[in-house]
């Protein structure tokens, strides 16, 4: 029992639980499965970003462009869907994730072969793809009426009684899982967060690691940039401006740590459904959405100060089980 | 900034004869500023008019006196990305103030004072827990801009004095205008610390090692603590500009400026990890962001499109950069 309160995913769960117990206590209906299975599904697009920066970041980069990728490829497949509806969706996704990669692997070549600060080229290509959002569609929306309704109805269908936006979700985090639990790629991952030098010795390729880590957070960003489309209705040059901040704030609460190496994918998805959680709650419990920045500007600095003391106590750890055991 | 820096070599007025001064950062720069000045020459007959000149200062003035102070604070290691929800907080101050009647003489030192207040409460939180300045200024930024949505909701403030236009709107000789009088002061003042006291010596060596800058007697979390209270004091003063050049407060006022600070002060050659940087290079670049976002408004480019090429211009110049430096430390970042 006392090992299990040494991981902050505990904690994490902990808080949640306890602000969905304050606010069912008022509102008992807040509480109910389908309620939660809905704020599940409005955070679905945030975890899946959440998961490909967590990787980022645990290699002591920052990916500030994946806002703007979902921008670029969330407009290229509804202009696409909007002037040949007849293409399958099924197509327009793995194009979603084939222009996602693309962008990534932009920015990871960059970072890989010049071995340019990951910070600058980001900035750099936050502001380059949402401005080529803006040349790809000379600045018009993509309206709902525009889209054809697969498109915009796929992430809805529900199956076994949540939507598909929900299940696609689930399938990301148990990649991310997998990939992060099982493969020699996860670990290279945290090897190169820990330790550059050290990962160096031990045959890791520090520069194609992060290249690999931005390809990753590349594809997810386009998968999410579909997603977001289809789910709001609408692209524009807009859509999702400043969402990098949100989801790097997630990260934080997560408990992934900036220095780089500690992470873990079930704190990155508790983080985002902690924020997920608390822009619900506020309307429920009636305190007025402007107050969603100051509490969510809050929630970061107190993770953070939690976060320096676990470090400080803990030390770095690249494989649990080896601690354990 | 979370790695571990490299040793450097740390500038010296006596190192830099004349010819690494024609190879330097800031030569290149210059080109670059000549070429696009050049350019907008010949794009538009328009240009070249004096008051045309004049106004192409608004576009970076208020943004490049933060961009001064971030160039310290980047140079020690940390950095700030509050500063326009410090903006955003300020102006919403003084908007109230201005609602109950106050006059200039009380807006003023109410929006720099409150941008002091927020950037000695970043230092505190940075320096105090011993936190990373890039996570906890990601929370002051949402904190500072949450209380200004808070107090405003979906309002806007407006009714500002008449005097108070002339901190945005005023000029003090003929076409230069107050704004570009103000920052070419600051610069001034900026170089001077930075390049020619210990002050700013100690700013580099906490940038090159701050281990090795505390064994040697500087005291680091104080330089740190002071640099983000400058952040924050500039951030106030470029507050009072915003907010007298709009001539009213929203709540998304100032929306995304801390990344186009940022990219100045990168883009004038100052190192995201620390340690390396000038304030020739952070006025050159400020100058070169504003002559090609107002070179681009007069062929009618529309804004996002202009960003493409702020952002370019930081990928290649940085690129350029780290392609011709000889033996350049490996880093992460």
């Amino acid at each position: 029992m006392k090992a299990l309160f040494r991981y902050r995913e505990v904690w994490l769960l902990v808080a949640i639980a306890v602000l969905i117990g304050l606010v069912s206590i008022r509102f008992p209906a807040f509480a109910a499965p389908g309620n939660l299975a809905q704020i599940f599904n409005d955070t679905a697009l945030l975890i899946m970003l959440v998961l490909g920066q967590m990787l980022v970041i645990v290699t002591r980069s920052f990916d500030l462009s994946m806002a703007s990728n979902l921008c670029f490829t969330g407009m290229a497949v509804a202009m696409l869907n909007a002037a040949h509806p007849d293409i399958p969706v099924a197509m327009l996704i793995v194009l979603a994730l084939v222009i996602g990669l693309a962008l990534g692997a932009l920015n990871g070549i960059l970072i890989w072969k010049l071995n340019m600060p990951s910070i600058v080229v980001t900035l750099g290509t936050l502001t380059i793809y949402r401005g080529a959002t803006f040349i790809l569609s000379g600045g018009a929306w993509v309206n709902a009426d525009q889209m054809s309704p697969t498109f915009i109805g796929l992430q809805r269908v529900v199956v076994l009684g949540i939507p598909v936006l929900s299940w696609i979700v689930l399938l990301v985090i148990v990649l991310f899982f997998a990939l992060t639990t099982y493969t020699a790629l996860g670990r290279s991952i945290f090897a190169v967060g820990v330790n550059p030098t050290a990962s160096v010795y031990i045959g890791v390729d520090v520069g194609r690691t992060k290249f690999i880590v931005f390809c990753l957070s590349g594809m997810v960003s386009g998968l999410a940039g579909y997603l977001w489309v289809a789910r709001y209705v609408i692209a524009s040059v807009e859509i999702a401006n400043g969402f990098e901040l949100n989801i790097i704030a997630a990260c934080v609460i997560g408990g992934i740590s900036i220095a780089g190496g500690i992470g873990s994918v079930g704190g990155a998805v508790l983080g985002a459904l902690f924020l997920g959680l608390i822009s619900n709650a506020l309307p429920v419990i009636d305190i007025s959405p402007f107050w969603q920045m100051a509490i969510s500007g809050m929630a970061i600095i107190v993770a953070v100060a939690i976060n320096a003391r676990a470090e400080r106590r803990k030390g770095r750890i690249i494989l649990r089980k080896a601690e354990t055991a | 900034m979370s790695d571990i820096p490299a040793p450097r070599h740390i500038p010296d007025r006596l190192d830099r004869p004349l010819r690494s001064a024609l190879l330097s950062w800031e030569a290149l720069l210059v080109a670059v500023t000549v070429t696009i000045f050049g350019l907008n020459c010949v794009a538009s007959p328009y240009f070249l008019d004096p008051w045309s000149l004049s106004d192409l200062t608004f576009n970076f003035t208020e943004k490049a006196l933060i961009a001064l102070a971030m160039a310290l604070l980047l140079i020690s290691g940390e950095i700030d990305l509050s500063v326009a929800g410090i903006i955003a907080l300020s102006s919403t101050l003084m908007g109230m103030a201005a609602q109950t009647g106050a006059g200039t003489a009380v807006l003023v030192p109410i929006g720099i004072g409150m941008g002091l207040a927020c950037g000695a409460l970043n230092g505190v939180l940075v320096t105090g827990l011993g936190l990373p300045s890039i996570i906890i200024t990601i929370g002051t930024m949402s904190l500072f801009r949450g209380i200004a949505f808070i107090m405003l909701g979906d309002k806007a403030y407006q009714g500002y004095p008449a005097d108070f236009a002339f901190f945005g709107q005023g000029y003090v000789w003929w076409v230069v205008s107050f704004e570009l009088a103000l920052f070419l002061a600051a610069a001034l003042l900026y170089w001077f610390v930075l390049h020619r006291t210990s002050f700013g010596r100690r700013i580099f060596a906490i940038g090159n090692n701050p281990v090795a800058a505390q064994f040697s007697g500087v005291r680091v979390s104080r330089i740190k603590f002071l640099l983000f209270c400058l952040t924050g004091l500039m951030s106030g003063i470029a507050a009072v500009l915003v907010t007298s050049r709009l001539g009213s407060t929203r709540p998304s006022i100032a929306q995304g400026y801390e990344l186009e600070v940022i990219t100045m002060a990168m883009l004038g050659g100052v190192s995201i990890s620390g340690g390396v940087g000038s304030i020739l290079g952070v006025v050159l670049a400020a100058f070169i962001m504003g002559l090609v976002t107002f070179g681009l408004g007069l062929l009618n480019v529309p804004g996002i499109v202009m960003s493409i090429f702020v952002g370019l211009l930081l990928i290649i110049v940085i690129a350029a950069q780290r392609l011709t430096a000889k033996g350049a430390p490996h880093r992460g970042g």
